[in-house]
């Protein structure tokens, strides 16, 4: 197996991009990664593409090859990878593995979703069928709602508190504002974020990330050869997935994430490193307890111990560990089947050390971690700094 | 656009039913906080037509008034176009019912109007034109309705009932229309199928894309084509879907609270839809004194807006001596109605067949 890195990245602004299509983000996104690295359209020999529910959001199902299409590299195969909320992670780890198997050298991996084109009610419930639609959206339990479960059962069972809860969103708010292309990019004020109405008790509208639009792309290439190319290289040390049971009254545990914890089991081992080597990580924070949860399941705290490390900062820029430098999908924004690939792009700006107000000193270890639907399915990448 | 021949306003009322509904009994029906989303909003109140009102009604009260205040006749008035997008009859005008009751009837052209929010001030514009160029001698301009709010949707907090209607002519002015432009693309922010009980709408999209670029983009071709600034008008009257927007684009163009402040209707009524600039611009008209400018620009959904560069005349003063009612005196005649009976008031409550 041959180590992989990544030579180029591209992201779009994230937001309610009324004047952009799918097909836009997507070119405007891998375009811009494919300039990053200086490769030319002939040399990219595969293009995978996550996205979470284009056939329902936009009515377009086929979209790998169409992004392609329009993006000029009609002569690339392409395919597009869903996995819920985790598509975009998921489709990095079949780019390194086509790339690591030798098979392929230049491949593009991009995620996209748009969608703005539907209700917002609309949107929820398309969100809500990466659960399980036949045991659990179909009789109203909407997404919000299961996740409240996992929270209340969270604050029941370790003490985690409201406050707990919101200061995640308020240090991801800090964060997003120091990221231009960031939904978000203003703090919010704690007292703010507790004072929101209620989306699903305990959750309020600040423990909720936005459903957004958005693009983002990375060239990948063998390590052996990344020093040819044009854009600044970051290595792939390490990808886990994992798995769990689809529906959230089938797992044995309610305040953790099994297939997170195997994720980072599994990526942690590849690379050879622990926790405690992570400069910084973005996690999937969809929902302020996702985050507690992610940190706790990843190595980062103890478990029940995430809520009062986020509480006493711990998890704010640059110091105990980094979390969720760009603001993560509360304050940069959630296009769903994107997000695996924004957090990649946000982990090359800070190993390369491009990430200017938000950088993480000293950068050289990053996690990133992509969750699909409430849990069933997870996905890891260690990165770590080229020299 | 500018007439080739001096054109305004000649008469003018507003009407406005006298129930009231708050955003908090609405809220507690749905589990919401009210009381927040009528802060959000900036409305305190909306107003809720009773079971014998509608557009026809609405506007027949607005008309009677404003052909008083003018003191014409009915058979003076050679036009009448009735803005609105709750017209009680898909095929059948509102204008003609209008016109048979303010004694119009036979000798006018007639018809109803539809361009979500801004109908109204479209009918301004057919009026002008009409006058202008000397087919008729006074055309009557309404923008009336009582607008829909699917039960439980954001729009129950806001969708309204009123009118105002608006005589135009060439003679005897009370405010002269120096200027007006338009501005519009089609956008699909907000929209009501035929058949369709309640409209639909895209969210925020009704707002930036929307809302604000067609005000604005409107308002600024009135400011280059006219050579004008805020500061050149006394008054400002803009859309007002809710409370927030039209205080918001006010101040992004540089108006203050106390230039829209009189024609900022909607915290006390909700959204009249068609009513709404019509309205604003009757309770304007009300306190303006003679030399006032006003700034009017609507905004409907679909999209587009329409602007006005009005100024008001010394005889101003002689109509408010005639015995019609401000704006002012018919909204603040009002009654508070539980959620029960605001389902009834708007049929809400499915009776079956009896």
């Amino acid at each position: 197996m041959r180590d992989v890195a990544i030579i180029g990245i591209g992201e779009t602004k994230i937001g309610e991009l009324w004047d952009m299509s799918l097909r836009e983000l997507g070119i405007e996104a891998g375009l811009s990664a494919i300039r990053d690295a200086g490769v030319k359209g002939e040399e990219i020999e595969k293009i995978y593409i996550g996205n979470m529910s284009a056939g329902r959001l936009i009515n377009q199902e086929h979209i790998a090859p169409m992004i392609a299409d329009y993006a000029g590299l009609d002569d690339v195969p392409s395919v597009r990878i869903e996995s819920g909320g985790a598509s975009g992670g998921m489709a990095l780890t079949e780019g390194y593995m086509s790339v690591a198997s030798g098979i392929h050298d230049i491949v593009v991996v991009g995620g996209a979703e748009k969608m703005t084109d539907v209700g917002d009610q609309e949107a929820k419930k398309i969100l809500s069928a990466t659960a399980d639609w036949e045991w659990e959206s179909v009789f109203g339990a909407t997404f919000d709602s299961l996740y409240a479960m996992m929270a209340r059962y969270h604050m029941l069972t370790h003490g985690t508190s409201k406050e707990q809860l919101a200061s995640v969103s308020v240090k991801n708010h800090a964060h997003g504002a120091l990221n231009p292309n960031a939904q978000f990019q203003r703090e919010v004020p704690m007292k703010f974020v507790m004072g929101a109405p209620i989306v699903s008790d305990p959750l309020s509208m600040f423990d909720c990330a936005p459903l957004s639009d958005g693009a983002a792309a990375v060239v990948l290439c063998p390590a052996g050869k990344a020093e040819s190319y044009m854009g600044e290289p970051v290595k792939i040390l390490g990808t886990g997935m994992g798995a769990d049971h689809m529906a959230v009254h089938d797992r044995r545990e309610l305040d953790a994430m099994k297939a997170t914890r195997q994720a980072g089991t599994k990526a942690f081992s590849l690379a050879g490193l622990k926790p405690k080597d992570m400069d910084f990580a973005e996690v999937h924070d969809n929902y302020t307890i996702s985050e507690i949860m992610a940190i706790e399941d990843l190595g980062f705290f103890p478990k029940g111990e995430g809520g009062p490390a986020t509480e006493r900062g711990d998890t704010s820029l640059n110091e105990k560990v980094s979390i969720n430098t760009s603001g993560g999908l509360k304050a940069k924004g959630q296009p769903v089947g994107a997000v695996g690939l924004n957090q990649a792009v946000e982990a090359v700006i800070q190993l390369r050390g491009d990430a200017g107000k938000r950088q993480v000193d000293d950068a050289e270890y990053g996690l990133i971690h992509n969750m699909g639907g409430t849990g069933a399915s997870a996905v890891v990448h260690i990165l770590g700094r080229w020299n | 656009m500018k007439s080739s021949k001096e054109v305004g306003i000649k008469g003018y009322a507003g009407y406005v039913p006298r129930y009231r509904i708050s955003p908090t009994e609405i809220g507690e029906v749905w589990g919401k906080d009210g009381a927040r989303m009528g802060k959000g909003l900036n409305i305190q109140s909306k107003s809720v037509p009773s079971p014998d009102e509608d557009v026809i009604s609405i506007s027949i009260q607005a008309a009677k008034w404003a052909v008083k205040r003018a003191k014409l006749r009915g058979e003076d008035i050679g036009a009448i176009y009735v803005g609105s997008e709750s017209h009680p009859y898909a095929v059948k005008p509102t204008a003609t019912i209008v016109a048979a009751a303010v004694g119009a009837t036979p000798y006018l052209t007639a018809a109803d109007y539809e361009f979500a929010c801004k109908a109204g001030t479209a009918a301004f514009q057919t009026c002008m034109g009409l006058v202008a160029s000397g087919m008729i001698k006074n055309g009557m301009a309404i923008g009336s309705d009582t607008s829909q709010g699917a039960p439980g949707d954001a729009l129950e907090y806001s969708a309204a009932a009123g009118g105002a209607a608006f005589i135009i002519g060439a003679d005897d002015l009370i405010a002269k229309i120096n200027y007006t432009t338009s501005f519009t693309t089609d956008t699909p922010d907000f929209w009501r199928r035929e058949g369709q009980k309640y409209p639909s709408h895209g969210g925020r999209f009704t707002g930036q894309p929307a809302y604000f670029k067609h005000i604005a983009g409107c308002t600024n071709v009135l400011f280059e084509e006219t050579g004008t600034e805020p500061d050149d008008f006394d008054y400002a009257v803009f859309h007002q879907p809710n409370g927030k927007f039209p205080v918001k684009i006010a101040k992004k163009m540089g108006f203050t609270m106390e230039q829209i402040g009189p024609g900022l209707l909607v915290p006390r009524i909700g959204n009249t839809y068609s009513g709404a600039v019509p309205l604003g611009l009757a309770a304007t008209l009300d306190v303006a004194e003679p030399g006032s400018r006003i700034l009017v620009t609507s905004y409907g959904s679909g999209a587009g807006s329409d602007s006005f560069d009005i100024e008001v005349t010394d005889r101003i003063e002689e109509i408010r001596e005639r015995d019609v009612p401000s704006v002012e005196d018919v909204i603040s005649n009002s009654v508070y109605i539980s959620y029960a009976m605001y389902a009834k008031f708007r049929e809400k409550i499915d009776r079956g067949e009896w």
